[in-house]
């Protein structure tokens, strides 16, 4: 028993700002006060609050530490572990209330939250199996094997209402039903844990803070489709994933839970790592496949479909690492538990890794129908600086923007679809008054063109089209006409595309469309980026009555456009200065050095 | 994306060819061993020139058009070797809205290279990469393993600085 225990988080976001040198400076200094035995380290997975990290949280007291730095970890053992005292000047300061300490699951970013998928991220150390035995880990799987029968197994995840997390929203329960029911040698559990969403996270923080949930999420799927054969495709782009996915493959073998006879039924279930190779298109199901099969990642036509001809040309399941987390506990906890959250037709919770202008960068759990508004205000937040809420994009490149309009509507897959965004693996980015629509839609567009296989036309030539056209609208050179034309492309590209990479690819310039076509119509026929972002619309000025006449601007302008006038402002003592538009490149150095903010752009 | 093929002399030496023959000897009998193999292949060489793609062709058997269409498919399999230094630049979402592409242009701008280019001395390569989930601490580059966040445009020079004695 130790008196106290330590929990630092070592996912992607913290270990990157340090956290694994605290951990060890942290041992260093328990040992040095003698503490070894009375207290205990443990290393977890993300605690989702990525903009506070590092992160360290001691227990029994519960006291949050954020932004902890590694010179910070003496004064933390001797005064808190040692003596007792809380060092409050290093706490998350929304859990100080005058001399007491708040609970963390009291504060605005994790009240409203509801954490099953996540249950486990930032509580065990996702490198012992035992700690994840000790949360009823595998007890599902042994529930399963020694109680029920492979077609209660699937009634039960089909009555949950679970749908797959990846994007889509297939229901899992059918997906399984129809593996099931097709007789073959040989059938295939796949998990796709290609996250390539950018701004997304979710997957890779399940799998680094709780590895063993996927795996015994696929021993049950096996189960129930009877299979003796998983594969999890992981992105190379993980490394501290693939390390705990390794890591977990081997204790779970070691303790019987994955390979021959697993708890003495007879049952066979092993499971194999392929690594991506950074190819977006293989988060797609068929192509996914294709490249677990060692070949160039191409996606084929369908039908037919995995469940009938997958992997190697027999039936395959394939979901999604979140989809995964959540089935232990439906298994455990019934199929009614897991259908009395969320909405009518989306059960349970979904996991959203929030960033871009937000105050709470970091990832977050709720229930299906909590509204846009009390992620992005209450649990995120709001928006750093003061700025407004222009929309927040969902689905990546897949999906769309969702405008201030709709920001109370309750979030499920089908309320999404509706406004022209899709729910997505879970990415939600936040953009404010100074982000560009039209630029996002070229941003996406541009990883879109990057990343189409190639292998159909309407997807390797039509987005290309579509970048073409929004890139002369970004430099002003756009007219009314091409506006219509780019949207009928859009129609096209998603009638005709082979994969859901092209079906969707349009879908961020169809939403901008939708919500922002002003700011289109402003860069087209006035030639002006309101947002001020799209640089070859924009004019640096001077406003000559706030220039102080410092010139800094003058020094820092890496092509001397700017020259001092003879003009003196009223109540200023020197000449104020002027930009030369003919000279200048709007680098925009001028503006980042102006103090008195007399520099502006429009 | 068009791959840039190295003009580099190919310079291998024999341990690096009995590793590369141990790993093909570990995959040979897995039916999708292309993509692994060529994994720990770039690990042993740094990047899959023209000589190793052969290499990993006879060993398992397979095509080297084979070989070639995967190694050129997937933005991971390098054709060029990379710098000592190889500095990638996150351009996801969230790094993006936060000005990583201003941080890529100085960059650039620095180092006179462009992105997935090297400098002629071998010293830093550049690289445009896709999220790499450290969103929180946008905007994001990486100077091989190390990370450095939170950036303004300002920062950059002093980032190189350090790489540069």
């Amino acid at each position: 028993m130790y008196r106290s225990n330590v929990l630092v988080c070592g996912g992607t976001g913290c270990t990157s700002s340090n956290s694994l040198k605290i951990v060890e400076v942290l041992k260093e200094e328990i040992k040095k006060n003698g503490l070894e035995k009375e207290v205990n380290v443990t290393t977890t997975g993300c605690f989702g609050l990525c903009a506070l990290g590092p992160i360290m949280v001691v227990y029994p007291e519960g006291s949050f530490y954020s932004m902890v730095q590694v010179a910070d970890i003496p004064e933390i053992v001797e005064e808190h572990l040692l003596k007792g005292r809380i060092v409050t000047r290093l706490l998350y300061q929304e859990t100080v209330e005058d001399d007491t300490i708040k609970s963390l699951n009291k504060t605005a970013f994790y009240a409203k939250q509801k954490r099953v998928a996540l249950r486990n991220c930032g509580v065990i150390d996702p490198e012992k199996i035992d700690d994840y035995i000790a949360m009823d880990g595998y007890a599902a799987l042994g529930k399963v094997l020694t109680e029920m029968k492979p077609e209660d197994v699937i009634q039960t995840i089909l009555d949950s209402g679970l749908r797959g997390r990846g994007g889509a929203g297939f229901p899992t329960g059918l997906k399984w039903k129809f593996a099931a029911a097709n007789d073959a040698d040989q059938k295939y559990v796949c998990c796709n844990a290609d996250e390539g969403d950018p701004g997304a996270f979710m997957d890779r923080s399940v799998l680094e803070g709780d590895p063993h949930a996927v795996l015994e999420a696929m021993a049950i799927a096996g189960y129930a489709i009877g299979a003796s054969k998983g594969y999890i495709y992981v992105r190379a782009e993980y490394p501290i994933a693939v390390k705990r996915l390794k890591i977990a493959i081997d204790q779970a073998h070691e303790y019987g839970l994955l390979g021959e006879d697993i708890f003495g039924t007879g049952f066979d279930f092993d499971i194999q790592l392929r690594l991506g190779a950074g190819a977006f298109v293989c988060g797609e199901e068929t192509s996914l496949m294709t490249s677990i099969e060692g070949k160039r990642g191409e996606p084929r036509p369908r039908p037919p479909f995995p469940a009938v001809k997958g992997l190697y040309r027999k039936p395959t399941i394939l979901n999604n690492v979140e989809t995964y987390a959540n089935i232990a506990q439906i298994i455990l906890n019934g199929a009614d538990w897991f259908a009395s959250m969320g909405t009518e037709k989306s059960k349970g919770t979904k996991v959203f890794a929030l960033g871009g202008k937000i105050e709470h960068t970091g990832l977050v759990e709720v229930p299906m129908g909590t509204t846009l508004r009390e992620i992005v205000e209450e649990i995120g937040g709001g928006i750093p600086g003061g700025k407004k809420f222009k929309a927040a994009q969902t689905g990546g490149p897949s999906g769309g923007c969702i405008p201030a309009e709709h920001l109370d509507i309750p979030i499920d897959y089908d309320n999404l679809l509706e406004i022209g965004s899709m729910m997505g693996s879970g990415g939600l980015i936040v953009m404010d008054e100074t982000t560009c629509m039209v630029d996002i839609a070229k941003f996406f567009l541009e990883f879109t063109v990057d990343e189409s296989c190639g292998k159909c036309t309407p997807c390797r030539i039509g987005t290309k089209r579509l970048l073409e056209m929004l890139d002369k609208i970004t430099k002003g050179q756009g007219t009314l006409e091409m506006i219509d034309e780019m949207e009928d492309l859009c129609h096209y590209i998603k009638a005709n595309s082979l994969c859901g990479l092209g079906q969707t690819a349009p879908n961020p310039v169809l939403s901008t469309l939708r919500y922002f076509r002003d700011e289109y119509v402003s860069h087209v026929v006035d030639k002006k980026c309101p947002a001020g972002v799209c640089k070859d619309l924009l004019e640096f000025s001077i406003d000559k009555d706030k220039c102080v006449g410092c010139g800094l601007c003058a020094r820092n302008c890496p092509v001397n456009a700017i020259t001092v006038t003879d003009y003196i402002a009223p109540n200023k003592k020197k000449p104020a200065y002027e930009i030369d538009h003919s000279k200048c490149i709007k680098c925009g150095a001028c503006i980042d050095n102006c103090r008195p903010g007399a520099v502006y752009k429009g | 994306m068009q791959k840039k093929i190295s003009s580099i002399p190919f310079s291998g030496t024999p341990e690096q060819e009995a590793q590369l023959k141990e790993t093909i000897a570990r995959y040979i009998d897995d039916p999708g061993a292309v993509m692994p193999v060529l994994q720990e292949a770039q690990d042993i060489y740094g990047y899959l020139p023209y000589e190793v793609q052969k290499m990993v062709a006879e060993g398992l058997g397979v095509p080297l058009e084979e070989v070639y269409g995967v190694a050129t498919f997937y933005s991971q399999f390098a054709l060029s070797p990379k710098g000592k230094y190889n500095i990638s630049v996150c351009l996801g979402t969230a790094c993006y809205v936060k000005g990583s592409g201003d941080i890529l242009s100085r960059l650039s701008d620095i180092l006179g290279i462009e992105a997935e280019e090297c400098t002629a001395d071998g010293k830093f390569s550049l690289t445009a990469c896709r999220c790499i989930g450290a969103c929180g601490l946008a905007p994001v580059i990486m100077v091989n393993e190390d990370v450095y966040g939170r950036l303004t445009v300002e920062d950059v020079q002093g980032i190189i600085d350090k790489y540069n004695d």
